[in-house]
Order: structure tokens, then sequence, then C-alpha cells
């Protein structure tokens, strides 16, 4: 006995965390796939029902609005988070004094929640006496700025908080991408006569191609999973043209006693991240082996 | 002849790239400036809002100076006004989260180093696996267990607990802090651990003798990440607690939202300040490690 539990002490320590992920992650997502095919509304029913709540998710208008302010979203965010984050890096990289305090600057929002975030974003854009009275006090008499509250555009209130928030995290990316390279490589091209953008846009930039991968999966993450941003900045309004999935599912499984269509919804969103995360996975751990 | 013509120009041609150098320096420094200010714009806004008066507020713009220092709006955002009921200030809700992120990043960095452990250095066959099984973990979007939670918190009657939101975090910050420590543990060579082993250290003995004395750096990452995104969570307090039981962000989050009478965008910016500055101070005294914890662990395999 004693012999027994000492050769696999080892498996019994691990044994918490595996018991733990097993049940909490993987047997919940299996409970939540299985309830997204009942017909389920304020309890869980057990009875299989087939697709219908799939059906009734892609037949509606809440949640096709969702699905496109998510690909806005996320197609808004990850370029101009990418973008930012690459000029800053590049920029940084060029033996900046102050490097440590504008580093740390750009990064701090990372430190905040989304809550805290929404919060200060939604007083500075809101239209009375936020941004656009400034701008108006200043003496641009006929300047409006109404995107929290205007139908079309608040969406894009999220977008510019959501960049505000992670553009420094990916500078911070790709800045240890560009340290980690071999200065020979850059003085090499420097004496064949490269210039600094040629340099750059030629061989380091492509050389950051696994940090392109990263930050595209972590971005996209993050956006397919946001939620707090959106109820601290607009909580999906104006009426509901800020809604994103994870908003939908919330308010369908805990305000509207739908949980097999919140439960659909929830697998929707599963499936969304699994395909970005899978492909990344397997890539590092390859890459892992492959070292 | 020809040599002077060349030297000359190529004189001329310096001189022309030390002007644009020091332009593009200028321009360099311009945008980075510009940037910086973007960023710092949010918070500058937040501090000087949260100590102007209503009135100022409303006569100034977001930018100017409040006249003089005022932090009444502080005293409310965290102690209320005195009033009893409907009065909602941040103080029981800061305690909640304190007493939710103590409990969860102990266990969870606990739970985390010996499971990066054992996947390092009493590796077995299949381990790879297990890794993958875990790490898995770190990427599911929450809203594919928030429904089952919801009902297990219930059966086991901690719904509305801070001690289920200690449960909660704990789970689901085992994924990242495995990966910490199992990627911090695989470059610890295994020769240390093997000649242990011949002179009869044990399991325990040579994770508490030899691995953790120098596990301190990657302990000080993922206490902070662990901190961090507990402490700034929003999802799993919103859904699994309400009323008194809940962390600060919700509370934060009904403060706001709540328009009783008049808004008041100082006490909202106040308590906004309130509820990040923990975080905000550790990131500011612990940085490099934060941003260790975010570029290698966000989701490096």
């Amino acid at each position: 006995m004693f012999k027994w539990l000492e050769k696999n002490l080892p498996k019994i320590v691990m044994a918490p965390a595996v018991g733990l992920i097993g049940w909490f992650v993987y047997g919940f997502v299996l409970w939540t796939l299985y309830i997204s095919f009942t017909n389920s509304k304020i309890l869980p029913k057990y009875e299989l029902w087939g697709v219908g709540q799939y059906v009734k998710l892609w037949a509606s208008r809440k949640w096709l609005i969702s699905v496109d302010n998510l690909l806005v979203f996320t197609a808004l965010f990850l370029i101009f988070c990418i973008v930012i984050g690459i000029i800053l890096a590049i920029f940084l990289d060029q033996k900046i004094r102050a490097e440590g305090v504008l580093r740390t600057i750009y990064l701090y929002p990372m430190a905040l929640s989304f809550i805290v975030t929404g919060t200060a974003w939604k007083w500075i854009l809101n239209p009375t006496l936020g941004l656009q009275k400034m701008f108006i006090d200043w003496g641009f008499e006929n300047f409006t700025f109404d995107w929290l509250v205007n139908r079309e555009m608040a969406i894009y209130t999220i977008v510019i908080a959501g960049v505000w928030q992670s553009a420094g995290f990916v500078m911070a990316l790709f800045l240890a991408g560009l340290r980690s390279v071999e200065d020979e490589i850059v003085k090499a091209a420097k004496i064949d006569g490269a210039g600094l953008f040629t340099v750059y846009w030629k061989i380091l930039l492509p050389m950051m191609r696994p940090v392109f991968f990263t930050s595209f999966v972590i971005l996209v993450h993050i956006s397919i999973k946001s939620y707090d941003l959106i109820v601290a900045l607009t909580q999906g309004g104006p009426g509901i043209s800020t809604t994103m999935p994870a908003l939908f599912m919330t308010q369908a499984a805990f305000h509207k006693s739908q949980v097999g269509l919140s439960a659909a919804s929830a697998m929707m969103m599963f499936m969304a991240v699994a395909a970005v995360i899978i492909p990344y996975l397997y890539s590092e751990l390859r890459r892992e082996n492959a070292r | 002849m020809q040599d002077n013509l060349q030297t000359s120009s190529y004189k001329q041609l310096e001189q022309k790239s030390k002007y644009t150098n020091m332009f593009l320096r200028w321009f360099l420094y311009f945008v980075l400036i510009l940037f910086a200010s973007y960023f710092i714009f949010p918070l500058y806004v937040m501090v000087v809002t949260s100590l102007k008066t209503m009135e100022e507020i409303r006569q100034g713009t977001l930018l100017t100076w409040p006249s003089s220092l005022n932090f009444d709006s502080w005293l409310v955002a965290w102690g209320g006004r005195g009033y009893g009921a409907g009065d909602t200030f941040l103080r029981p809700y800061f305690w909640n989260s304190i007493k939710m992120v103590v409990p969860a990043v102990f266990f969870s960095t606990f739970i985390g180093a010996m499971t990066g452990y054992v996947l390092t250095k009493w590796r077995f066959k299949g381990d790879q696996w297990v890794f993958l099984f875990l790490l898995f973990g770190c990427f599911i979007p929450f809203q594919a267990i928030l429904l089952p939670m919801a009902r297990t918190l219930g059966v086991l009657g901690i719904s509305n607990s801070v001690i289920g939101l200690v449960l909660v975090h704990t789970v689901y910050g085992i994924p990242f802090t495995t990966l910490f420590f199992r990627n911090y543990y695989v470059s610890v060579p295994t020769e240390l651990v093997k000649a242990a082993r011949i002179d009869g250290a044990g399991f325990f003995k040579i994770f508490f003798k030899i691995l953790l004395p120098i596990s301190a750096p990657i302990i000080v990452v993922t206490v902070i990440w662990q901190f961090t995104q507990i402490w700034n969570d929003f999802l799993f307090g919103s859904t699994f607690s309400f009323g008194e039981a809940a962390p600060i962000q919700v509370a934060l989050n009904n403060m706001v939202l709540s328009s009783t009478s008049v808004k008041e965008y100082n006490v909202d910016m106040a308590s906004a300040i309130i509820a990040g500055i923990p975080t905000l101070i550790v990131y500011v005294l612990a940085g490099k490690y934060f941003i260790r914890g975010l570029t290698s662990g966000a989701v490096k395999g």
C-alpha cells in the first residue's frame, strides 16, 4: 500500500487539477452542449428536442445583430490594435529616451478592469458634458460627438475604448519580438545599404510572423468574449444596436428564461473560439516539439 | 578631381541625412508623445473629475483643473452619505473582493505549482496530453460554463456567496497557473532532481528544497496575474452574486448605472479609481512581472 502510494504520488498530486478541469470545463461544456439540444426555458429540461434552438437562434434578429456587431468590432479592434501596437513598438525600439516611462503609460490600461475603463469612457464620450462640450467651449460651436447615443455609431465607441485598453499589449508583444532578433541581421542588412524603413518592412516585420499570429489569436479571443466593456459603456444600447454574443447569452440565460437558446448561443461562441485556438495550439506545440 | 567630386557629394549626402535624421527623431518623439497623451487622457480626466464639484464639472471642460483639491466625492464613493437605505458605497464590496481574491489566488497558485512540477519533473507517458487537456481551459469562453456553474453553486448551497466565487476563480485559474509553472520548471535542469532522487529525497522534499527556493520570480508573475484577473473580473461576479456578496467591479457598475436623481460624475469617477487602484498599484510596483505574465503566459504553449 505504501509502495503504491509512493509510486503514484505525482499522479495523486496532479489529480485535483485534472479532476477539477475535467469536471468544471469539459463536463460543463458537454452539459451546455446537451442543453442546447433541449427545449429548456426557465429550468433545464433533459428530453432531447433536436436543433430547434439553433434554428431559433439564427432566425433571431437580435442574434444576427450581435454577430454583425462582433464582426465589425473584431475587424476594427484587430486592425487598430495591431497597427498602433506595431508603430509604437518600432518607434520605441529606436533607442528612445524615457522608454520605460512611455512603455508604462502605453500598457497601464491592461491593469484596469473593463468596468473601470468603460465607466471612464462613458463619462468622456457623453454628449452633454464630455468631449463634445470641450470642443464647443474651445470655440468649435457646431462640433457634435454623440456616438454613444447614436444607434449607427455606438459600436465604434466600444472600439475606441477596446483599442485604448489593448493596443499597449500588442506593443509589448512586438517589442519583445523585435528585441529578440539578433543585432547581426540588422547590421548585415545596413552594410548592404538597406535603409531603416527597408530593414523593418522587408526583414524584421516578416520575421515577426509568430508575433502577428499570437496577437491575432489573443485579440480575437478578447473580442469574442467581450462582455464587461459593453455592459459598462452601452448596456448593448441604444436599443439593441451594440449587443454582442456574450451579452446575448447572459441575457437569454438569466433575464429572459431562455436557457436552451442561451446554451445554443454559448456553443456558437465556443465553436468560434475553438476554430481560432485549436490551429494555434497545434502550431505552438509543433514548434515546441521541433525545438 | 574625380576623387574630390566624390567626397564632396558624399559629404553633402551625409549632411542631408543628418537633417533628415533630426527631423525623423523629432517626428518619432512627436508620435510617441501623441499616443502617450491618448493613453493618459482618460486617467487624467478621471482624476480631475473626481476632485471637482458638480458645479465645476458643468462649468468647465473635461480638461480643466479643479479649483481646489476636494476629496468629498472620494469619501462619498467609499463610505456613502450615511442616510441608510439606498445609500450605496464601495467599502463593503471592496472587502468582499479582498476576501475573494486572497484565497482564490493562493489555492490556484498552489495547485498550479504542484501540477507544473509533476508535468515537468515526474514525467509519465501521455503527460503532453494532460498538459494540452489543462491548457485548453485557458481559452474556453466562459459563457459555455455559466449555466451549469450557476446550478452547481446552487446545489452546493454557495451561490451568491464569496465562497462560491473563490471556488469559481480557483478552478478557472488553474489552467493559467499550471501553464506558468510548467513553462518555468521546464527550464530547470532535470539532473538536479535526478541527483536528489538518487540521494533518497522524496517527492515533496524535492519540491520544497530544490524547486520552491528558486521559484520566487514565477510565483510573483503568477500571483500578479491571478490577482489582476480575479480583481478585475465582472462576468463571474455579476452572474453568481448580487446584493451584499458582490465583488467591487459589480458594485461599481451598479453604482454608476443606478440613476437616482442627478448623475454625479465626480462620485462615479472616484468610485472607478477606487476599484482600479489596487491593480494599478501592483502594475506600477511590479510592472516587469506583470508584463512577463502577459507576454509569456498569456497563451504560449
